[in-house]
């Protein structure tokens, strides 16, 4: 077990690299103007495009200019410097700032798909074709059709404004009320996906030969739903929660923009805007961290959930 | 079993330090106090809170609280003293600034005349890399402290007479130098600022120590807020409100959601998407006033499809512009038929004439006549909301002159620059200008002339850039318009551009403030702004 983490591990760093390396090389060649960007439509004086080319080496380019700035960017990355951002703000400082309020996000979003997708998602699995299973498909459908841009303002319109039971937005240093709503809308959709799977699951799973040999040596239904099914119900599941946790993590760039909530996806949508480079590498560089870790906590959980599967 | 056990107790510490490693901080928010004098007004994200490099409208708002202009502007638009006792000069060129005693910056500082000279020469310096260091290129002396190893560091031009005087030499006569004072980038700087003389701390900017009305509340916090507090020393009219807080909106709409649950309190721009929504949804509490904003559609006078003042007059009279402002801007943007904006001293209406008059009979002759070409392309930047508007006038062109127009969308607008100073063939396309100061200059200088900051069309008139220099370059005030309007007729005879509109503050505000104003900067008058009881 140990052994598979510590090779697991070493992977990452790996993974790390090329990962950072693909994404520097997007950025750099999909570069136009920044420092017009970031002047908007304003002109540019000489004086200030000397300035940031300098510091920020725009004027190397070609191949070699690549590799001199990647390699400059990793150097001090190693050293534990993500660099400044086109506006002079230090990175780390940004996704300090950036990062609570999206993974408290993300917790919430996670936890409204897990206790009600997953609950939903076992009672429509045991009671088939019945009214609760019909309905949750329709409505899940529906959740399903209707894209984040359209839904979030939906809400925000009826439930922050014209009735007011919650905030319009948001900000930066939310109470858990003020995210309760951003966190359903975006939790919503991991819940209805999170829904049809421990359904399907849970159903096929009643009808394994297991069952009816629990069933047949007389254990209680509960016991047999709550402990056999249930286990084996969730490898599919998990999977998809461990992939989404990476996903909420990462931002939601139409939600925390709706919301006002100034994390990761608005940053990253920021800077993506702006041609912010260093910005833009610096956030996923985290990313991509976040993402190799979620990824192994499945691996590691699949081991807890299904005896058979051993990691050596 | 064992296998497990283990696997949990690895699993469940690698899942808590990811969802939890960054949830430490936070929790102590929510300003609570409910001071009926507190207002909040909405901004973006400021680039820079440092005066020299301030030069968007977010970071000017801000400062516009923290610090008091040398002058500002009547309601005709003509600079008056705020924190200078008297701006003079006989020549135009050696100016005379007196400051007001009693000014203090909000660290107990005394403002001297050597806060602005320190100030000014940080700006101007090349290697400082300031955003508005072109306001000081008048200054004589400018052009040492440019390139990369710049010969001085102190402009000649700034010259201290003693605490409350000094001296400003200009490298030539020009008329508007008061008024230009008024824009930020002429703030004082206190010495706490600095580390060493020209040295910038870098923690200035995250709490600006300015000589204005208010006053910074802790530190700039980004991408979230900016909170000032009344300072009470403060010589000049005093603010109605006690704390004004900066709240950082990464999207209007989310803001406008805000203002209308009166979770905010004032929103300068209204979003397009909303303006149809918002009269009915704020009432009286919707507002419009002027200010300084001309959209208009540049030619490539370089390409010989344009380059004949016909065809571009043409395509100017076939243009419904009252239509278009009316059907897509719902009134919130005016017509534009004069090459600078209403707000100005020297304003005139329809100086482009019959140009700026629909005509399309008209139109369709004279175009033939001169020889327009059959295909008609308006590229603009599609990351700008101009689709809308763009295509109305395409439609426009279409049916009027019976050619073919299409629009077309570069993603940025530096896109479409890039493109633009390549000389590549973009036709026609869209550009916006908004004042830095009221004066016909402004607008004459940047935009039209050849040598113009903003003029990415090439157009060049000697005749125009005779009359713009002589008109800075008058005694007086009313010389000086008398010349920057007979410059602006060169402009209806060449037809370089073409006018299409003017912008208005379109701004709501939620019901617990009244006495909401915003000036032609796009800012809310923080002094005279007041809570509704």
């Amino acid at each position: 077990m140990f052994r598979y983490i510590l090779r697991r591990l070493l992977q990452m760093v790996l993974a790390f690299f090329g990962t950072t390396l693909i994404v520097y090389a997007l950025m750099f060649a999909g570069q136009g103007d920044p420092i017009q960007a970031l002047a908007g439509e304003r002109p540019v004086t000489e004086a200030q495009r000397a300035y940031l080319t300098e510091k920020y080496h725009l004027d190397a380019t070609g191949v070699g200019g690549f590799f001199y700035r990647y390699f400059d960017y990793v150097k001090s990355l190693l050293q534990g410097d993500l660099g400044q951002s086109l506006t002079g703000r230090q990175i780390g400082d940004i996704l300090q700032a950036a990062w609570p309020v999206t993974v408290k996000l993300a917790l919430i979003a996670l936890a409204v798909a897990i206790i009600f997708g997953v609950t939903a998602g076992v009672v429509a699995g045991i009671r088939r074709a019945s009214i609760f299973d019909n309905s949750t498909l329709v409505l899940t459908l529906l959740v399903l059709g209707i894209p984040t841009i359209v839904l979030a303002p939906l809400a925000q319109y009826f439930l922050g404004v014209k009735w007011q039971l919650f905030p319009p937005t948001a900000g930066s240093e939310p109470t858990f009320y003020a995210l309760l709503l951003p966190g359903i809308v975006l939790g919503s959709l991991s819940l209805a996906t999170a829904l049809r799977l421990t359904r399907t699951s849970v159903a096929e799973n009643l009808r394994a030969d297991y069952v009816r040999t629990a069933r047949s040596k007389g254990l209680v239904k509960r016991r047999i739903v709550t402990v056999h099914v249930l286990r084996n119900s969730l490898i599919p599941v998990v999977t998809f929660l461990g992939v989404e946790l990476g996903n909420l993590m990462s931002g939601a760039i139409i939600t925390e923009g709706v919301f006002n909530i100034p994390g990761v996806g608005f940053n990253l949508f920021r800077g993506i805007r702006t041609e912010d480079g260093p910005l833009v590498v610096g956030i996923v560089s985290v990313l991509v961290v976040v993402y190799l870790v979620s990824n192994l906590v499945v691996d590691v959980l699949y081991a807890v959930l299904d005896p058979r599967i051993r990691y050596e | 079993m064992r296998v497990r056990r283990l696997a949990a107790w690895t699993a469940l510490p690698l899942a808590v330090t990811l969802g939890l490693a960054a949830c430490g901080s936070g929790g102590d928010g929510g300003s609570g106090g409910s001071d009926s004098s507190a207002v909040s007004i909405q901004i973006a994200e400021p680039q820079h809170l440092v005066p020299t490099n301030t030069t968007e409208t977010s970071g000017s708002q801000v400062l516009a609280g923290l610090f008091s202009p040398l002058v500002d502007y009547d309601a005709q638009n003509k600079p008056y003293e705020v924190a200078a006792e008297s701006v003079t000069s006989s020549d135009n060129k050696v100016w005379t600034i007196k400051l007001k005693d009693g000014y203090t910056f909000h660290n107990g500082e005394k403002v001297t005349a050597e806060d602005y000279v320190n100030a000014w020469n940080y700006g101007a310096y090349a290697p400082n890399g300031q955003g508005g260091s072109y306001f000081f290129e008048k200054i004589a002396g400018y052009q040492d402290l440019q390139g990369d190893k710049p010969k001085a560091k102190e402009m000649s031009g700034l010259k201290k007479v003693d605490d409350l005087t000094f001296q400003v030499t200009l490298s030539a006569p020009y008329i508007d130098f008061k008024t230009m004072l008024g824009y930020n980038a002429f703030y004082p700087l206190p010495d706490a600022a600095f580390s060493a003389p020209g040295v910038l701390k870098n923690s200035y900017e995250q709490a600006p120590i300015g000589q204005g009305p208010f006053k910074m509340k802790g530190a700039w916090q980004h991408d979230s807020k900016i909170d000032v507090e009344r300072y009470d020393a403060y010589p000049g009219e005093k603010p109605k409100v006690k704390d004004v807080e900066f709240r950082v909106y990464q999207q209007l709409s989310a803001a406008y959601a805000d203002v209308l649950g009166d979770n905010l309190d004032v929103l300068p721009t209204i979003p397009t998407e909303s303006l149809s929504n918002a009269p009915t949804d704020l009432g009286d509490r919707y507002q419009t006033s002027p200010m300084s904003s001309f959209q208009f559609l540049a030619f490539p006078t370089f390409d010989k499809n344009f380059s004949n003042p016909d065809v571009r007059k043409a395509i100017s009279m076939a243009i419904d512009r009252d239509e278009i402002t009316k059907s897509v801007f719902k009134g919130s943007q005016d017509p534009a038929r004069s090459f600078v904006s209403p707000v100005l001293p020297g304003y005139r209406e329809n100086t482009a004439g019959a140009a700026g008059e629909f005509n399309p009979t008209e139109a369709k002759k004279l175009y033939q006549a001169a020889g327009g070409p059959s295909k008609i392309v308006i590229s603009y930047n599609g990351d700008g909301g101009h689709k809308d508007w763009v295509d109305a006038t395409a439609n426009q062109l279409k049916a009027n002159l019976g050619v073919d127009v299409v629009g077309s969308a570069e993603p940025k607008f530096a896109d479409l620059l890039t493109k633009v100073e390549k000389k590549q063939p973009v036709g026609m396309f869209r550009l916006g200008w908004v004042m830095d100061y009221p004066s016909m200059e402004d607008y004459l200088g940047p935009l039209y002339s050849t040598n113009g900051s903003s003029n990415y069309y090439g157009y060049s008139n000697p005749e125009f850039d005779k009359l713009v220099k002589e008109g800075s370059a008058a005694a007086t005030q009313d010389e000086a318009i008398k010349k920057y309007q007979q410059a602006e007729d060169i402009l209806a005879k060449d037809m370089p551009v073409i006018p299409l509109r003017f912008g208005e503050n379109v701004f709501g505000h939620s019901s617990k403030v009244k006495n909401v104003e915003m000036d032609l900067f796009q800012r809310v008058n923080l002094v005279k702004i007041e809570a509704a009881s």
